[in-house]
C-alpha cells in the first residue's frame, strides 16, 4: 500500500478517532512522522481535530469582515495574532487567554462543553500573575532594543526586569532563606543582560 | 538528585510498566497519565525565542531537577542527543515523538524505574508522565499529583481563575491531563468487532488511537483509549470516564476470545503455534511483521497455547525489538536490512536459546 499524501509504501497505519468517524491514515515514515508530531505524538488525539476547527473562518460565528479584524488583534505580551493562533494552533503566552477571551470561548465550548475549571489548583496562591505577565512582555521588549541596537534601552529595561524579580522573590515566600523556595527566575538576569557585540 | 544511570544502561533493563503484573494486565498493558504544565513568567513555547527555552530548561534543571525535589532521576540533555537515542526514548514511551523532533533546548528527566518522566520544553513548558503497569490510574494519579505538587511549590505555574492551568493548545486547558490505557485486542481485531466498539467509545467523547510504530495496521493490536475532554471534569470524573469502560473492553475481548476459542481452536492453535515458529526461526525479519507476530504469540500465552514463555519477555520484545533498541543493544548503527538480520537474531535469542523452564525442548 502507498502513502496517501507521496509515493513512498505506507509504514504507518494510523486509526485516528477525533472527528465524526473513524479516520484511516495509511502514511509513509516521513509524513507519519510529520501528522503525529503535529499533535502529541500519541498522547494528544485531539490536536489534530483542532486544526479543521480553528482554520475554519465563520466557524465561530463572525462574518468575514469581523474575521479579519479580530484576526489582525494582537496579543500585547507576547504579540501573536489571532490569525497567527488560527493557523497554528497553538497560543503565544498565558495572557492570550484573556486578551482573546471572546475569541476563544466558543472554541473551548465547542472542544470541551464546558468554560469552567473544576478539579485541581495550585497550592501556592496565583495573586503575582501580573507581574509574570509583565516579565515576559519586558523581556520581549529588551530583545527588540538589543535588536535595535538600542542598548542604553535594553539595559533601562534589564533594571527594571532585575527590580521585577526582586520583588516577586521578597514577597514569594516569608522563609526566602531556604534555597528551594527562592524565585526561581533569578539566575536568569545574568543570560538577559544584552550582548555585547 | 542524580544517579549513574546512562542511556547504555537504560536499553538493557525494562521499563516498569512492562513487567505485565497489573490487574487486568493479560489485556492492558499500561496506565498513563499526563498533566501539561507552563512557567506563567514565560512565553508558550510557539513564541519563545532561544533565550527563553534556554532559561526555562536551566529553571527546571535547577530548581527541580537539581533541587533533590525529585530522587533518583536520570536527566538528559535531549537537544544534544544523536537522533538514535532519541528515537530510542520514543521506543520507550519516556518522551514523545514531538520533544524528539524539535529544536532547541529541551530535557527529559526519567525516574530509574522507568515510571516517571518530566518533559521539558514540549508542546508546554513542561509535561509530567507516569505509568503503571496494568490498570491503576488511581495509583497513577496519586503520584503524579505529589510530583506535580512538589514542581508547583518551586516555579509558578500558569493558572487562571475560571480556566484552570493554562495550556499552548486549548484543547489541554483546565486540568490538562490525559489519561490513557494501552490495551492489547488482537481477538476483537481478528474477529472484525474492533471498529464498531470504537464507534461506540467515540459516542461518549473517548478518543482511541492504534499504537503506531513501524507496524502495520494491527501494529501488534495495540490500542490506546483516552479522555478528549480537559476542562470542566474534576481529575477523579476523567479518570472515571476512561476508568469505566475499560472493563466493558476487557469483557468484549475476552468474549471474543472465548468465541474463537470454542469456534476455532484448531485455527487459532495453528496460527499461534506458526507464529511463535516464525518467531524463533526467521533469518531476518520485519518490525511490522514481528510485532504481528508477537501479537498472535501473546495471546497464545494468556490462552495456555503456549506454556513456556511469560507475558514480561513478549512485553520487553515488543520494544527491544524496534528499530532505535536493536542499535543500542548491539552499540552500531544498523540499515534497515541489517537491522532486520539483527532482529531475527535477537528473537531467537530470547525465544529459543532462553534458558528453558520445563526442559521440553523447543528445538
Ligand atoms: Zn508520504
Ligand atoms: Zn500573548
Amino acid at each position: 500500500m502507498k502513502c496517501q499524501l507521496c509515493e513512498k509504501p505506507a509504514a504507518f497505519h494510523i486509526t485516528e478517532l477525533t472527528g465524526e468517524e473513524i479516520q484511516e491514515l495509511h502514511l509513509c515514515e516521513d509524513h507519519a512522522r510529520q501528522y503525529l508530531s503535529q499533535g502529541e505524538a500519541g498522547k494528544s488525539p485531539t490536536a489534530p481535530a483542532l486544526v479543521p476547527i480553528v482554520s475554519t473562518p465563520g466557524s465561530v460565528g463572525h462574518t468575514a469582515e469581523e474575521l479579519s479584524r479580530l484576526d489582525q488583534q494582537a496579543c500585547p505580551i507576547c504579540g501573536i495574532t489571532f490569525f497567527e493562533f488560527r493557523n497554528i494552533g497553538r497560543l503565544g503566552c498565558p495572557h492570550d487567554y484573556e486578551c482573546f477571551a471572546n475569541e476563544l470561548e466558543p472554541l473551548i465550548v465547542s472542544i470541551h462543553g464546558e468554560t469552567k475549571h473544576v478539579g485541581k489548583t495550585p497550592k501556592r496562591a496565583t495573586r503575582r500573575t501580573k507581574v509574570e505577565t509583565e516579565l515576559i512582555r519586558l523581556r520581549r521588549d529588551m530583545k527588540d532594543a538589543v535588536a535595535g541596537e538600542d542598548y542604553e534601552k535594553a539595559s533601562e529595561i534589564r533594571d527594571l526586569i532585575r527590580r521585577l524579580q526582586e520583588t516577586k522573590t521578597a514577597e514569594a515566600d516569608p522563609k526566602a532563606s531556604d534555597p528551594a523556595t527562592s524565585d526561581p527566575t533569578a539566575s536568569d538576569t545574568t543570560a538577559s543582560d544584552p550582548p555585547a557585540t | 538528585m542524580k544517579t549513574n544511570h546512562t542511556l547504555e544502561q537504560l536499553a538493557k533493563q525494562s521499563g516498569e510498566w512492562l513487567r505485565g503484573s497489573g490487574p487486568e494486565s493479560d489485556i492492558v498493558i499500561s496506565s498513563r497519565i499526563r498533566l501539561a504544565r507552563n512557567l506563567a513568567d514565560f512565553p508558550f513555547i510557539r513564541k519563545c525565542t532561544d533565550h527563553d527555552r534556554a532559561a526555562v530548561e536551566r529553571v527546571i534543571r535547577e530548581q527541580v531537577v537539581d533541587s533533590a525535589a525529585l530522587h533518583d532521576v536520570l536527566y538528559v540533555d535531549v537537544n544534544g542527543l544523536e537522533s538514535v537515542d532519541r528515537q530510542f526514548l520514543v521506543e520507550r514511551q519516556l518522551i514523545s515523538r514531538e520533544l524528539a523532533e524539535s529544536k532547541g533546548a529541551r530535557s527529559v528527566a526519567i525516574d530509574c524505574h522507568e515510571k516517571f518522566s518530566l518533559m521539558t520544553n514540549e508542546e508546554d513548558h513542561l509535561r509530567l508522565q507516569l505509568m503503571k503497569s496494568g490498570l491503576d490510574l488511581a495509583g497513577a494519579w496519586q503520584q503524579i499529583s505529589d510530583i506535580d505538587d512538589l514542581i508547583e511549590s518551586r516555579v509558578n505555574y500558569a493558572y487562571h481563575e475560571k480556566l484552570g492551568y493554562l495550556t499552548a493548545c486549548p484543547t489541554n486547558v483546565g486540568t490538562g491531563m490525559r489519561v490513557s490505557v494501552m490495551l492489547h485486542l488482537p481477538a476483537l481485531v481478528m474477529t472484525q468487532q474492533i471498529d464498531k466498539v470504537f464507534r461506540g467509545l467515540q459516542k461518549i467523547s473517548l478518543a482511541v488511537r492504534g499504537l503506531y510504530g513501524e507496524g502495520s495496521r494491527a501494529t501488534g493490536d495495540f490500542y490506546q483509549i483516552s479522555n478528549q475532554i480537559t476542562l470542566g471534569r474534576s481529575e477523579e470524573d476523567l479518570m472515571r470516564q476512561v476508568g469505566d469502560v475499560v472493563p466493558v473492553l476487557i469483557e468484549y475481548e475476552r468474549q471474543a476470545r472465548d468465541f474463537l476459542v470454542r469456534e476455532s481452536q484448531r485455527d487459532l492453535h495453528d496460527r499461534v503455534s506458526r507464529a511463535y515458529g516464525i518467531l524463533r526461526t526467521a533469518q531476518t525479519i520485519s518490525s511490522e511483521e514481528t510485532m504481528h507476530l508477537l501479537s498472535s504469540v501473546r495471546m497464545g500465552v494468556n490462552l495456555g497455547l503456549i506454556d513456556d514463555l511469560e507475558i514480561p519477555t513478549i512485553n520487553q520484545l515488543f520494544i527491544h525489538t524496534q528499530p532505535a533498541h536493536l542499535q543500542k543493544i548491539r552499540g552500531l548503527e544498523l540499515d534497515t536490512e541489517d537491522r532486520n538480520i539483527e532482529r531475527a537474531l535477537y528473537l531467537k535469542r530470547h525465544l529459543r536459546d532462553r534458558p528453558s523452564r520445563d526442559s521440553d525442548g523447543v528445538n
